[in-house]
């Protein structure tokens, strides 16, 4: 209850005199009766004026357009890692019913666009929509393709908001003026788990990497943390995962066999991380190593925008909010998406404005943060437009940590233990 | 002693009894339990826990009704409101909520509960005699901190995500003024003279003050503990002394309670209590204050005058709510 109604403040002030004179007793009693007591006569309320209600003010649009690139994916290993048709488009919609929820308030109201295709058909898409007033761009397509398309739009009152990529190289040396990510990195990722691994005093790992440029990119990046954080790669492996003769093809028997043997014969080490962005073989890992040792990476325990099970600061609501929306349950992608769309819709409200200048310079400054159930503010690094945020360390079911960890300091903040930091940072095009 | 006021010859017997009987009725605490769906009751005198008992699914925000009889809980997983006879702790009957109730309060004339249902984006109103919708009301995105005015007129509901304060009409039910605060607003909370609005900012890590007549924020108070990371610093709950001079803050995972000077707006002091401190209540004395702790499963029990926590006391999991009965 937040508020001690006239009524108990009047008997807390006759308890309060209960040792005084029966006199002064029957008089707090009286004023109880009353309805107005002691305490209450000290500090009177006084009145709230309510002033009456203005006209109805026009109300003002922000448009959002989502584009998805179509890509060719081998099927997953997992059944319940089937793809969905709306990932990260589902993310963007419940942003923009909270976004209008909250632009009620302020005549602001939000609107998405959607696109989906080829390069081409994306291009000519958000060109026609871009005159037609569509200035925030939520887009989902590979490095190449986000390359062309943000070089596409510049010079256009455009600002891009890549959610389907890890890629470091697209904040660092091909960063664009345009782009802002809400994607974590993969210098991100692996240092998220790295720190929880350094913290769980598991220092060392054997590292087993799948083969396509992807995987080496990943690798490079646990690479970096062990270094950065003070854990060790003991050994490395190559995984040859041969297409249409996958290795890992065919029925668990195998399956069985195959990894144990593969897993032979390794130094000692405390995990094993498998290095699979396209997850084409970690998930066969878990429970068949030669030695038993945990699975972290790509399989087992896993960093991560988001996770299902995540309930904490109030994800509980949000999870139930996205359920209801699409009857099934948040993956990272449609957090990356959920949170560029709140993102313009933050900055409308802060700015009480809906014009692009205002919106993209507001989020640009450093003034500028969004909650994103992760129990701290989110900012975006002012030296390449990276979302800055806590990351999830989870395993498949169950979230099991969050990292920054305990311990691991920064001078200007934690959050920016995790990746690429400003000192090192290869990106122009913020600076110029 | 309410219920003695209507009968005069028994009241003047009432005030002898309490004239003679130097130590006070012992107070009764009562907490909720997210995790355990479990309420624990701790005698304030003893200082310890008396009763527990099991009530419904993940219980949370807890108000009593004016007359002390009910305890009125939301039992958020459940979808409703419980209430319960305070003396015997029995399930008396659920009141419409509408999803996810999370916290409530309850207007001066001790009929109307206002309810936050965080997963609706409304504030539901209920007749707690009837138990009839009396109507609901459209807010922002999660609603959360309900701060009703002491005369009962002005109902304040922050929304978590939406980051505003909405000032409701409590006679047309209407909403009539919005006003924005920093990231995941969690508590209103008025002064007793009506004449300051305290605001927490969970995420932000701010308290913003607010003067009632204009809605402008008066004060956005800071705060800094050393060796403790800023983005551990949390304010949620907040209660301000019947005197209008203290406030205290809870600042979550700072595990401490902010001491404030409600004329400067200056933080006093730093009480440490347990992990991940939440809401608070005092007693009707204002001897304690209470706190719950939900990483550290207790509640601390603050000496209001002397500013320090002086005993924690083990309840069940994740203790959320807190409220003492005012008799």
């Amino acid at each position: 209850m937040p508020f001690l109604s006239i009524g108990r403040v009047a008997r807390s002030a006759s308890t309060k005199y209960r040792a005084l004179a029966g006199g002064t007793l029957l008089a707090a009693a009286f004023s109880a009766l009353l309805g107005v007591g002691y305490a209450a006569a000290q500090n009177a309320p006084q009145p709230i004026p309510i002033p009456a209600q203005s006209a109805d003010a026009k109300e003002t649009t922000v448009q959002i357009l989502y584009v998805k690139e179509d890509r060719e994916r081998e099927p997953p290993l997992s059944l319940i890692d089937q793809p969905n048709a709306d990932d990260g488009i589902a993310g963007a919609k419940l942003a923009i019913a909270d976004n209008n929820t909250t632009g009620r308030f302020l005549n602001q109201s939000f609107k998405l666009d959607i696109v989906e295709g080829n390069l081409d058909d994306l291009i000519k898409g958000a060109q026609e929509k871009v005159a037609a007033g569509d200035a925030f761009i939520v887009a989902d397509m590979e490095p190449e393709s986000l390359l062309k398309f943000s070089d596409a739009m510049a010079g256009k009152p455009v600002q891009i908001f890549n959610v389907g990529n890890p890629d470091d190289r697209l904040r660092e040396e091909d960063c664009r003026a345009n782009v802002m990510h809400t994607a974590p990195t993969r210098s991100m990722l692996a240092d998220a788990l790295a720190q929880y691994l350094v913290w769980k005093r598991w220092p060392n790992w054997l590292m087993v990497v799948g083969p396509s440029p992807k995987d080496q990119l990943l690798a490079d990046a646990y690479r970096r943390a062990a270094k950065k954080f003070g854990a060790k790669i003991v050994e490395e492996r190559q995984f040859k995962v041969d297409t249409g003769n996958r290795r890992a093809d065919g029925g668990f028997e195998q399956i069985q066999q195959q990894i144990p043997q593969f897993m032979q014969g390794a130094k000692d080490h405390d995990v094993v991380l498998v290095v699979d962005e396209d997850q084409v073989f970690g998930d066969y890992f878990p429970y068949r190593t030669w030695v038993p040792r945990p699975v972290v990476g790509s399989s087992g325990l896993i960093p991560a925008s988001w996770h299902a099970s995540l309930e904490l600061w109030g994800g509980t609501q949000f999870q139930n909010r996205f359920k209801r929306l699409t009857g099934r349950t948040m993956r990272a992608l449609d957090y990356d998406a959920w949170i560029a769309v709140r993102a313009v819709g933050e900055a409308a409200s802060r700015t009480h404005a809906v014009d692009f200048k205002t919106l993209h310079d507001y989020m640009h400054s450093a003034k500028f943060d969004v909650a994103g159930f992760k129990g701290v503010a989110l900012s975006f690094r002012a030296w390449n437009g990276q979302l800055r945020e806590p990351l999830i360390v989870t395993n498949p079911k169950m979230f099991v940590s969050v990292s920054p960890q305990q311990g691991f300091l920064h001078q200007f903040s934690v959050l920016d233990t995790l990746g690429v930091d400003k000192p090192e940072t290869k990106c122009k095009a913020y600076t110029q | 002693m309410s219920r003695f006021l209507p009968l005069m010859p028994v009241m003047v017997s009432a005030a002898i009894a309490l004239f003679y009987v130097t130590p006070a009725d012992a107070y009764m605490a009562y907490i909720t339990n997210e995790k355990d769906n479990s309420l624990s009751v701790i005698d304030t005198d003893k200082l310890e826990v008396v009763k527990t008992v099991k009530i419904g699914q993940r219980p949370r925000g807890i108000v009593m009704s004016k007359d002390g009889k009910w305890l009125i809980i939301c039992t958020s997983d459940d979808n409703d409101v419980k209430v319960y006879d305070a003396k015997t702790l029995e399930y008396v009957k659920s009141l419409p909520s509408g999803p996810d109730p999370e916290l409530l309060t309850l207007h001066p004339d001790g009929k109307r509960l206002y309810i936050a249902n965080e997963d609706d984006n409304l504030v539901t109103v209920v007749d707690i005699e009837t138990s009839k919708v009396i109507t609901e009301i459209p807010v922002g995105v999660e609603p959360e901190g309900m701060g009703m005015s002491p005369d009962g007129k002005v109902l304040v509901n922050t929304s978590e995500t939406t980051n505003m304060a909405h000032f409701i009409d409590t006679t047309t039910h209407k909403t009539f003024d919005n006003v924005l605060v920093d990231s995941r607003p969690r508590v209103a909370m008025f002064n007793a003279a009506q004449t300051q609005l305290w605001v927490s900012s969970e995420v932000g890590g701010t308290v913003a003050v607010i003067n009632p007549a204009d809605r402008k924020i008066i004060s956005k108070i800071n705060f800094a503990i050393p060796g403790v990371e800023q983005e551990s610093i949390q304010p949620v709950g907040i209660r301000i002394t019947n005197d209008d001079k203290i406030a205290f803050v809870a600042l979550g995972p700072a595990n401490r309670v902010a001491v404030i000077d409600t004329s400067t707006f200056k933080v006093l002091k730093y009480i440490l209590v347990g992990q991940r401190v939440w809401q608070m209540y005092f007693t009707p004395d204002y001897k304690y204050l209470l706190t719950t702790n939900g990483a550290s499963n207790d509640v601390t029990v603050i000496d209001v005058a002397n500013q320090k926590a002086i005993k924690s006391i083990k309840v069940g999991r994740y203790p959320w709510g807190v409220v003492v009965s005012p008799n």
